[in-house]
């Protein structure tokens, strides 16, 4: 490689992160640490119905008896769960607030600095959105619009004081709480996160939006997203995530569950940029994130786009369950690793219905010193007829001191199951760094031009809105930009 | 004003000589064109000329509108106005013509100080100018050069030579697997864009291209050197008897 090459590479590993900074604000947190008391006084801050306090508790006495996964690719120091904040609230949430009116304004202006203007003549047109502030939902737009046509958008809090039926039928249904000790955990203290549900046969005619912001020091968050998709119904979803720049590592441990009822199809879309760490490995998020959908009605669909940028460690698979016959599971993937970042990301899909079909389309690209591990998994189940996957995984590797893997699992029950799988690993091609530079554009320019390229598959699942958006965070991921 | 002037230029590939002492004038709006026969060292003439850190300049001085040409990188030599139309275009999967030429002019523009071309009146003159190439509006929406035919490749290069609009174009084996209605089609590209100007610098293997294209100097190049110049007749000479002459 020449030294060009590898000076751009130092710029690209020396990345800055722009949505470091810190919102001074007064934080209401209890204690740190994690036992019953945590969990009832998240209950009652609340205000939740005994079966929900009852349902924390069991997870967390299923989490006691649990270990942390130990499979995956990735290196971190043991989490101390008793080093943790489990709550924090801008002060002056004890109720939601109506409207934006009594919102502190520096949050406002914190959305604001991340590109999330709240107030709804600013909203980006067609793009509801509900914003997460530590363990709390800020608020959520466009809703009285949503409600006309019976679309429920609001916090999951929320949820639990108005639709108690839905929640009380669907949550931990797809995930249970006794899964894996993230999960459990997830279950147990759990503050805030989205809440969607669309009537029969209704389209929801904008994108659907969720920004998580971790604000306060030493705090997980531990989001809950509930989306159910009724008969016939179409939803698309998207969230994104900033965090301060610190340099102790914070917790992020979310569990989404999407449930697609007959014809009906959810698209959710991630971008995802917690904070990464600082060129030396210090500090940054755990992201330990279990997504799943369940395809429940036939002919239903269900589609994860990701774009994962950020995070100190990633350990993340949005999986399908695809269960209705003719169902379909979808898993598009970006996950960019520079510096000391690790990320083991992939998706699980399950063929339990006749003629369901899977498609993955993995794009790993790894700089500096990062590990970057596609794993996924597979599987046919006996009644899974004619059922088919195909998957497509692709590593890009820029520079000579990261690594990128590969580990897909496949395991077939039904004979008549197709399974195709094409992997690819590449350098970044000193040809194609020739010809764009000889067109006039710098190093810089060219690298995040073919990366681009390379993830244009994935990215054109995007919603619109986001695509530019994403495309801009992949070039930020490996140019040298500060603010 | 010196256009080209290149002064006993030494050049090495991984410690293997390929230029010799090499020399050349070129003068605003000529066309020059050099041949000779495989490793003689043409095609690293241009690539040395592009900037490619492949090569090692050993010695000489190459000077491109009254500037040291060897002091600059592959991208300062491209904004100053010098072009390649590659061998072989190099496949760039996902990424589309239109933001990729857009950035490359704008970064010419913005070298030159001037006003930077916005979306719309960029896609007017794409769109013009690859009408006058043949080239189908559905070309211009695939991925750069992936999976197209040599001779699509090359009326490429054509199109975004005449997007960048370069005083200084290098051709290198531009005929080398194209049939001859490609050929027809490119060189007339070529003939399209020549002003007084705009200078040009052939590389070939062959007489074929320069039936086509009607240069101002032939040169004849072998071990690294040019060993004779003269006009198109010595192009005739080649085809007629080879390079065992020169």
């Amino acid at each position: 490689m020449d030294t060009e090459t590898s000076q751009t590479l130092d710029k690209f590993a020396q990345d800055k992160y722009k949505y470091g900074f810190v919102t001074n604000i007064d934080s209401d947190r209890p204690k740190k640490g994690l036992d019953e008391e945590i969990i009832k006084f998240i209950s009652q801050k609340k205000n939740e119905p005994n079966w929900m306090l009852t349902w924390r508790l069991d997870s967390y006495k299923k989490w006691l008896k649990m270990s942390d996964p130990k499979w995956a690719n990735i290196q971190f120091p043991k989490i101390d769960y008793q080093d943790i904040y489990y709550y924090s609230a801008p002060k002056g949430f004890e109720k939601k607030p109506k409207d934006l009116s009594e919102v502190d304004p520096k949050l406002i202006e914190t959305y604001n600095k991340l590109g999330i203007p709240l107030e709804e003549q600013k909203v980006l047109a067609g793009v509801a959105v509900d914003a997460v502030f530590d363990s709390v939902s800020v608020a959520t737009t466009y809703k009285g619009e949503l409600e006309k046509l019976g679309i429920v958008f609001c916090s999951i809090s929320e949820a639990i004081q108005s639709h108690p039926e839905l929640v009380k039928k669907y949550l931990g249904s797809v995930i249970p709480p006794g899964d894996h000790s993230f999960s459990a955990l997830n279950s147990a203290v759990f503050t805030d996160g989205s809440f969607v549900y669309i009537p029969e046969n209704v389209k929801c005619p904008m994108e659907l939006s969720t920004y998580f912001r971790i604000n306060a020091e030493e705090t997980g968050q531990f989001e809950r997203t509930l989306i159910i998709a009724d008969k016939g119904s179409y939803v698309s979803y998207l969230e994104g995530c900033t965090a301060p720049q610190r340099d102790t590592n914070q917790l992020h441990a979310a569990n989404v569950e999407l449930i697609a009822l007959e014809n009906a199809e959810i698209k959710y879309s991630t971008v995802q940029n917690w904070y990464p760490g600082d060129e030396d490995g210090k500090g940054g998020i755990y992201n330990f994130v279990t997504k799943r959908g369940l395809c429940k009605g036939k002919n239903s669909k269900i589609s994860w786009t990701q774009v994962e940028t950020g995070s100190a460690v990633t350990w993340k698979y949005p999986s399908c369950i695809l269960k209705g016959d003719n169902s379909i599971g979808e898993f598009y993937s970006v996950a960019i690793t520079n510096n000391f970042q690790q990320a083991d990301t992939g998706t699980k899909m399950t063929h339990i219905g006749k003629n369901t079909r899977s498609k993955i389309i993995s794009k790993g690209i790894s700089l500096g010193h990062s590990q970057n591990t596609y794993r996924g998994n597979v599987s046919f189940l006996r009644k899974a007829h004619k059922a088919r996957n195909y998957t497509q995984c692709d590593s890009l590797l820029v520079g000579n001191k990261c690594g990128a893997h590969t580990i897909p699992y496949i395991d077939s029950k039904n004979n008549s199951a197709i399974i195709e799988h094409e992997a690819s690993t590449s350098k970044i091609n000193e040809d194609q760094l020739y010809y764009c530079r000889q067109r006039g554009l710098s190093h810089e320019e060219a690298v995040s031009l073919i990366v681009n390229g390379f993830c244009k598959q994935v990215l054109q699942e995007l919603p619109m809105e986001f695509a530019v958006e994403a495309q801009k965070l992949v070039s930020i991921s490996l140019e040298g930009s500060v603010g | 004003m010196i256009f080209l002037n290149i002064n006993n230029l030494n050049v090495s590939i991984e410690g293997k000589k390929i230029l010799n002492d090499f020399n050349i004038t070129i003068n605003e709006g000529e066309v020059h064109a050099i041949m000779g026969p495989n490793g003689c060292g043409k095609s690293t003439l241009a690539n040395v000329l592009a900037g490619n850190e492949d090569y090692e300049v050993n010695s000489g001085k190459v000077i491109f509108k009254d500037e040291n040409l060897l002091d600059l990188n592959i991208e300062e030599r491209a904004q100053k106005g010098l072009f390649l139309a590659f061998q072989y275009p190099v496949e760039i999967p996902g990424v589309n013509i239109t933001p990729f030429l857009q950035a490359s002019i704008n970064s010419k523009l913005k070298n030159h100080q001037k006003p930077e071309l916005d979306n719309l009146s960029f896609a007017k003159l794409l769109r013009k100018n690859a009408e006058e190439l043949g080239i189908s509006s559905d070309m211009l929406k695939r991925s750069i050069n992936t999976g197209f035919s040599g001779g699509e490749k090359k009326r490429y290069e054509i199109l975004q030579m005449s997007i960048l609009n370069p005083e200084l174009s290098i051709f290198d084996e531009t005929d080398s697997g194209l049939d001859v209605d490609a050929l027809r089609i490119v060189t007339e590209g070529i003939n399209k864009f020549k002003d007084p100007k705009k200078s040009f610098l052939i590389i070939t293997h062959y007489q074929k291209l320069l039936d086509y294209i009607h240069p101002d100097y032939v040169h004849v190049m072998r071990d690294g050197q040019i060993v004779k110049s003269g006009d198109i007749s010595l192009a005739t000479e080649i085809e007629a008897s080879g390079y065992k002459n020169f």
